[in-house]
């Protein structure tokens, strides 16, 4: 049997974060492209457009990430469309990741005085102009710390990956587990790594909160 | 010659009938105060005037245009309707200076030296020509609405709006506001005003429209009105009020 070193078990890990951190941040850009499209769509306020994003944001919100992993994973293969593990995973955190950030987004938006609209109205701006000089602007400002604070989710929820075989932090920490049979040593090392990506964007949240609430 | 134009105009805001057949006719350069009880339809009346919110009956034409609440319509309007609110509604992520030209410069595609030029002399005229690059939030209250007067005179409007605007100020405040106004009435501006200060509507109005249960109850001259109303409602009102 192979010994493995404290630096060994730690070394293989970080490697292996390095992927958790690749997907975390995949699934965050996808993410915020998709939900910066339908929350244009939202503010359309076409009723039907608006029921599809409805829809969309229940159905992420509503179930499990772990199930809608497990769908894009064996339930697109059952269907004949081949996708490895590293595309489910990125494509279910995307999705998953949108869902919630639209969400977040509309509150920052809805937060906004309706006076806001209504005096960009009556000097003549239309909704567009109205949402680029005046809407946006203001609204970003709100949305950085509950979005960076949302991110930690987004980390945490990779460890699902796992489920279906990638080999990222959570999957490599079991396997390490399964050779060396020191599960407390290797977990708490897992746990650690996650605390040391997550910390930093909570602390980043925070301060983003206390600087935007100030300011307005 | 009418500016403003009302004829029979009914709103309901659902089952509930808000505007029950206003008539009203405003002349060019005319002062007129909008006076009632809470939830008599006064500021519904002014927002049907400039399309903010839609009637279902009757007939609105400001400048000879009709007014519906289409967005196209509400933006052509704003051209010729100015209109102030109560809470100011300055947008706080620009200088009183950007939100003075944001409409010039976007709207009406002035360029930007010169939709300073204005921004500056409209600031001048409301007493705050050296405000221009302050945040609203660094500014009073009185301040504030003041800023957002410059902001409508702007562009150049032929009528404005104001529903109840010196309402949310400190009273130390509200005379600078309508010393504003009454020197934008000195001017021959057409003002159209939802206010309870009724110092200012009988020494500076032109004509008093008391509203009652969505109906014009009593209107005339504002001197006249105020000294003698007619109706059992109106000298309740004034006697509550004063
Ligand atoms: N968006 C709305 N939906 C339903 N009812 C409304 C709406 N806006 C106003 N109302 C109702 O219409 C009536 C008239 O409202 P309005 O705001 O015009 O009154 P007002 O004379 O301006 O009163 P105040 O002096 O309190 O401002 C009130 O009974 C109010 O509750
Ligand atoms: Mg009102």
């Amino acid at each position: 049997m192979i010994e493995f070193s404290n630096w060994d078990i730690l070394r293989n890990l970080l490697l292996a974060a390095q992927w958790t951190l690749l997907l975390s941040i995949a699934a965050f850009i996808g993410g915020t492209v998709v939900a910066l499209t339908l929350t244009a769509m939202r503010l359309t306020r076409n009723v039907v457009v608006m029921r599809i994003v409805r829809v969309y944001v229940e159905l992420f919100q509503g179930t499990p990430l772990l199930m809608q992993m497990f769908l894009c994973f064996f339930g697109l293969s059952m269907i004949g469309y081949e996708i490895s593990a590293w595309g489910a995973a990125i494509l279910s955190l995307t999705l998953f990741t949108s869902a919630f950030l639209v969400e977040i987004w509309r509150g920052c938006i809805d937060t906004l005085p309706k006076g806001q609209w209504e005096a960009s109205r009556v000097l003549g701006l239309n909704f567009l102009q109205t949402l680029r000089h005046v809407i946006l602007p203001q609204a970003t400002k709100v949305a950085f710390a509950p979005t960076v604070g949302f991110s930690v989710q987004v980390v945490k929820g990779t460890a699902l990956a796992s489920v279906i075989g990638f080999v990222e932090l959570t999957k490599a920490g079991t396997m390490l587990n399964n050779a060396t049979f020191e599960p407390f040593k290797v977990f708490a090392f897992v746990a650690l790594i996650y605390f040391a990506l997550c910390y930093p964007l909570s602390l980043c949240s925070k301060y983003l909160e206390k600087k935007y609430h100030v300011a307005r | 010659m009418s500016l403003v134009k009302l004829d029979q105009v009914h709103k309901y805001y659902g089952d509930f009938h808000v505007l029950k057949g206003i008539d009203l006719n405003i002349k060019v350069g005319e002062v007129v105060s909008i006076i009632g009880k809470s939830g008599s339809g006064k500021s519904t009346l002014l927002r049907c005037i400039n399309g903010l919110e839609a009637y279902q009956q009757g007939g609105i034409a400001v400048d000879d245009k009709e007014v519906t609440s289409e967005d196209i319509q509400v933006r052509r309007l704003a051209l010729s309707v100015g209109m102030i609110f109560q809470s100011f509604n300055l947008f706080p992520h620009l200088t009183v200076g950007e939100n003075i030209m944001l409409a010039p410069t976007i709207v009406l595609k002035k360029s930007k030296q010169e939709a300073e030029k204005t921004a500056r002399a409209m600031l001048e005229k409301v007493g705050l020509g050296d405000k221009f690059d302050r945040y609203p939030e660094k500014l009073s209250g009185g301040q504030q609405q003041r800023v957002a007067i410059a902001r409508a005179l702007a562009m150049n409007p032929k009528v404005l709006l104001c529903d109840e605007i010196t309402s949310a100020l400190d009273p130390e405040l509200v005379g600078d506001v309508l010393k504003v106004l009454e020197q934008l009435a000195a001017e021959g501006m057409t003002l159209i005003l939802v206010t309870h200060e009724m110092n200012f509507a009988r020494d500076v109005g032109d004509r008093v429209v008391f509203m009652h249960q969505g109906k014009v109850w009593e209107e005339g001259n504002s001197k006249k009105l105020l000294s003698e109303p007619q109706t059992e409602e109106l000298k309740q009102f004034i006697g509550a009020v004063l």
